[in-house]
């Protein structure tokens, strides 16, 4: 970006960073107290983000700050790592949390920014749902206004009717417990109806800030009124007053227990992260894409300053980013106002904001605990198939019932389970998970790439893969080819579709090609995909390649069908096909007066040969005039075949360009030297090569021995509309 | 390394075939025969196990049904350990060319503890043709693919993948170049580090390229006559892409160097050569220099 639209756009992104800092501060407030920390910690870990990660990151408009993921992790450390001492436990956490950053800094310089590759990702799904379960659980009752209850995450789940209970019995007899209460319960409602409010100037604040407006508001009222607020003072949260004392330096010393806090922050931080940093560049204007690596380094960095200050981790926060994004944020500037609004904030309002009561702040983790856990993420991993969410729920049980790390782990091995059940090979998974699998080269006399993935191609290996479309570069023509797959798992049609999007957005293309003949699992168009054991039968569900010539064939107004189907016409009287064995054909249009048939078939090359099938897309068009059987075909390609049916190279006089291109046989020379007119090897010339064999009657016309992608298929198709009107003119006149 | 004089004598004049009493035997038989008849070359059959009458007349029925029959200069009986005595023989009988009866993927088992056949493909002293198409029907060999790594033996290998070409008849070579992503040293992290890869990409085709025509240069006419050359650089794992690519491009015939000694632990961690033998995607041939008798 030059310097001139750096100052351009300034005012842009001083606005964005002034809206997110809005919604940053009651997050950070509410994070620090859910993690048993004083609430600067969060202020300290948002202005340390924000600048820090500014300076120094690889992404553009991201915002960094405290996360939700680790907030049960900082609780448990602080309230166990000093025993009783829970001031003494959270200065033990800081130097865990400075060590975390170190531990994040050398996996960016690791290169380890594909570190999120490697997790299924329903098992994502369900360390977040836990994350957000175990944050309702923790949050729901300071909600209430209730005291604080020491028990497990899944105790206090399971507790949640009876502290309503408690509430709704014991409220009516307490007015401090009754409004920070319904103070609570209020904020939640207004957060989770936020969206249905459609007053402009209302949306123009977000619905955090309106919180702690309502809140700070109610308290002004009581000290009118009552002269003193009913809420009792350990209800409220407790700033320093001034911006020296926000600061609290850790205190350093590393025993086992804090080195293992240390090692989840930094793993669990990175991933999270890292999937906000993926999820944010799709948001980009610009389609900039972020140096993952120095993101990962620049959020070490933050962390180690923040830890060192008495802050929360830093890590990469998507909420806030796509905010960001949406006020019109442009560049990292964005991300360091954001930083120094809340140095603003706090310098000017700190006095005011220890009129927040805990209720309102909790009010927001539940809430986004709420969005987390949403019971909508069973039913979307359910209708991926029953295995996505069989690993949702193991993940979600492990993680809320160990801790994080080996929940996702134990997720992952879950998802590996599922997928031994599914194909009932576990050799093609272990022969082959050190091997290479994926071949990447750029197609002779051709813009195109052609990928190809070999054996399976699930969250173990897809990020060899994403390696190769990484370097292609997304303003690429790419073909990636599963037809030597067997096995596709949901975490790498995920990952692909995310490519076929990022190269849209650059003005390339990811055409997926090799899918359709293995079977779903269900309709979901993520959904595993394996290789069918019996021949013939076929998933009624449209791969993405499917879908596409569906709609082609609803354009121009074609006939279009999935399945097999058997031929019009045999193609044992093409010579191509005289030693080849048909298999099957399948995915087949057929235009409007029948006479262009476009189809995918599987031959194989002769009999008892142990060659794996062709795979390969025949274009066949019906003549209404008789011509010469002739075969035209790329010079030095099929020679052989031709000459070994009786046929002769057949030279055209003049056309000396043409003779050199192309390989012209047949076993009649005159009638095809008459046949090549002028305007037919014009024709030809100034057109892609393809293949083309006539048998009097018909052609049959492909390109290369392979699978054709949508846009190639319509070049095809048209090609073979032209051809035929040419030779029918000719024919006529 | 590649002859520079425009003869295309024999390359393989002296071919070892070891044969065992299996069901494959008649298919492999009718190729081996085809194939010396292609190369002009003089074929040995050694059988490793006693010499009996029954064995005798089964062997010579066959031979009887192929035309190519005359080929064959003598057929050996020799009793002993399979992998040791035909190791010895083509050193004795100073053959050029071992052909072998392969499978097409090896099983877990044979894979870590290794076949006769895979074991003589490492270790032997001269070429060796790994055949897993074998039929009785000659089915046209269309593509040769051969590697172009920087190799002291890439020379030799493109010369005897010409040669081959020219002797069965395939109209396309595809010399792939396959360069170690490592070769770039830049780590694609965002758009200008893509850009930096994308020109040292282009660099590194570039000059592949030219080492590769240097070595065609070399080769005599004779041999290209007829021949569709291409030469296609990728960018991947060394040895894993040129399988994967053979597979993709329909390729009839791979043509590789042989590689020096390969241990265990290469298997483990399967490297360069291993991963074609373990998944071979056709015929393979690997032209190894051959080591003398008196060396």
């Amino acid at each position: 970006m030059t310097k001139s639209t750096f100052v351009g756009s300034l005012h842009k992104n001083i606005f964005a960073g002034f809206v997110v800092s809005l919604i940053a501060l009651p997050l950070g407030l509410s994070l620090a107290i859910a993690s048993g920390m004083p609430p600067s910690a969060g202020i300290v870990s948002a202005i340390v983000g924000g600048i820090v990660t500014a300076l120094l990151g690889g992404s553009y408009v991201t915002i960094a700050g405290p996360g939700y993921s680790l907030v049960v992790v900082m609780l448990s450390a602080v309230t166990t790592l000093a025993g009783p001492d829970y001031y003494q436990g959270y200065l033990l956490t800081l130097s865990a949390i400075v060590l975390a950053g170190v531990l994040m800094f050398l996996l960016g310089l690791l290169r380890m920014g594909g570190l999120a590759a490697f997790f299924p990702s329903s098992a994502i799904e369900g360390m977040m749902a836990a994350i957000g379960l175990s944050l309702i659980a923790k949050q729901f009752h300071v909600m209430l206004g209730l005291a604080t209850l020491k028990k497990s995450s899944l105790e206090l789940l399971v507790d949640i009717p009876a502290q309503l209970w408690h509430f709704l019995t014991t409220a009516a007899s307490d007015t401090g417990l009754l409004i920070a209460g319904w103070l609570g319960i209020v904020s939640l409602l207004i957060l989770l109806f936020n969206s249905y409010i459609r007053n402009s100037f209302y949306q123009r604040i977000p619905a955090p800030m309106w919180v702690l407006l309502i809140a700070i508001a109610l308290s002004y009222y009581y000290e009118w009124t009552s002269k003193s607020s009913p809420i009792a003072a350990d209800g409220f949260i407790a700033l320093p007053n001034s911006i020296e004392k926000l600061v609290v330096f850790p205190d350093f010393s590393f025993s086992w227990p804090i080195i293992s806090v240390a090692m989840t922050i930094a793993f669990v931080g990175s991933i999270e992260s890292l999937l906000s940093i993926k999820a944010v560049d799709k948001l980009d204007v610009f389609k900039r894409r972020s140096n993952a690596n120095r993101d990962l380094k620049a959020l070490g960095a933050a962390t180690a300053v923040s830890g060192a200050l008495g802050g929360l981790n830093v890590v990469t926060v998507i909420s806030r980013s796509s905010v960001n994004v949406t006020q019109g944020a442009t560049n990292r500037s964005a991300n360091f106002f954001h930083g120094a609004f809340l140095v603003l904030f706090v310098v000017v309002f700190s006095q005011t904001l220890n009129r927040i009561p805990l209720s309102a702040l909790a009010a927001i983790l539940v809430y986004t605990g709420f969005k987390l856990s949403h019971p909508l993420k069973f039913v979307a991993a359910y209708k991926v198939g029953f295995e996505q969410l069989f690993i949702f729920v193991v993940t979600l049980i492990a993680t809320l019932s160990t801790n994080i790390v080996l929940g996702v782990f134990i997720g992952a091995l879950s998802t590996l389970i599922s997928h031994l059940l599914i194909t009932r090979d576990p050799l093609l998974f272990f022969l082959n998970l050190f091997k290479p699998n994926v071949l990447a080269f750029k197609e002779p006399q051709e813009d195109t790439f052609f990928v190809s993935v070999k054996h399976y191609c699930t969250f173990l290996n897809f990020y060899k893969l994403q390696k190769k479309l990484d370097a292609i570069g997304y303003t690429k023509k790419v073909v990636l080819d599963f037809s030597l797959c067997k096995f596709v798992d949901h975490t790498a049609m995920e990952g692909v579709e995310s490519y076929v999007q990022s190269y849209e957005k650059k003005g390339g293309s990811v055409e997926v090609i090799g899918l359709d003949t293995l079977g779903a699992s269900s309709s979901h168009p993520f959904a595993v995909r394996k290789m069918s054991s019996s021949r013939g039968s076929f998933s009624k569900v449209l791969t993405r390649r499917q879908r596409q010539l569906a709609d082609m064939a609803q354009e121009y107004l074609w006939t279009y069908s999935p399945t097999n189907l058997e031929l019009k016409s045999p193609l044992g009287d093409f010579v191509y096909f005289a030693t080849r064995n048909l298999n099957r054909s399948y995915n087949m249009l057929i235009d409007a007066d029948k006479r262009c048939t476009v189809f995918d078939i599987e031959y194989s090359e002769g009999e008892f040969i142990a060659k794996e099938d062709v795979k390969s897309t025949l274009m066949l068009l019906d003549l209404n005039c008789s011509i010469p059987v002739f075969t035209l075909t790329r010079e030095g390609l099929l020679e052989r075949l031709y000459a070994l049916a009786g046929y002769q190279d057949i030279q055209i006089g003049k056309h000396k360009d043409f003779n050199k291109r192309f390989h012209l046989s047949g076993p009649s020379e005159e009638k095809i030297i008459a046949f090549f007119d002028d305007a037919l090897v014009l024709f030809f010339e100034s057109n892609a090569i393809y293949h083309i064999e006539s048998n009097g009657r018909q052609l049959l016309v492909f390109k290369n021995e392979r699978l054709l992608s949508p846009s190639e298929i319509k070049a095809l198709a048209y090609f073979g509309r032209e051809l035929v009107s040419l030779i029918e003119c000719n024919s006529t006149s | 390394m590649a002859k520079k004089t425009s003869d295309t004598s024999p390359l393989f004049k002296k071919v070892l075939f070891g044969f065992a009493f299996s069901p494959n035997l008649e298919n492999n038989l009718f190729e081996v025969l085809r194939v010396c008849r292609f190369l002009g070359a003089e074929l040995t059959l050694l059988h490793v196990g006693a010499c009996t009458a029954d064995k005798k007349q089964a062997i010579d029925a066959l031979l009887e049904k192929i035309p190519e029959a005359q080929v064959v200069g003598q057929i050996l009986w020799q009793e002993g350990d399979p992998y040791q005595t035909i190791y010895d023989q083509c050193a004795l009988l100073d053959i050029d060319l071992l052909v072998i009866g392969a499978q097409q993927h090896e099983s877990l088992f044979r894979f870590y503890v290794g076949s006769v056949a895979r074991k003589l493909t490492r270790n032997v002293g001269c070429s060796v043709l790994l055949l897993i198409n074998a039929a009785k029907e000659r089915v046209a060999c269309k593509h040769v693919v051969v590697n172009g790594i920087l190799s002291d033996y890439t020379a030799s290998s493109i010369y005897a993948a010409f040669f081959m070409a020219q002797q069965l008849g395939a109209q396309q070579l595809t010399v792939v170049e396959e360069i170690a992503p490592k070769a770039i040293k830049v780590a694609v992290e965002d758009d200008r580090t893509l850009i930096k890869s994308l020109r040292k990409r282009h660099q590194l085709e570039v000059s592949e390229d030219r080492r590769i025509q240097k070595i065609i240069e070399e080769i005599p006419e004779a041999l290209k006559e007829g021949v569709s050359l291409r030469s296609q650089p990728i960018f991947g794992k060394r040895g894993y892409s040129i399988g994967h690519f053979a597979e993709i491009s329909r390729a009839d015939l791979l043509v590789m160097n042989a590689e020096k000694q390969t241990s265990l632990f290469k298997r483990i961690f399967t490297r360069d050569i291993e991963f074609i033998l373990s998944d071979l995607p056709c015929e393979l041939l690997i032209v190894r220099p051959k080591i003398k008798a008196h060396d």
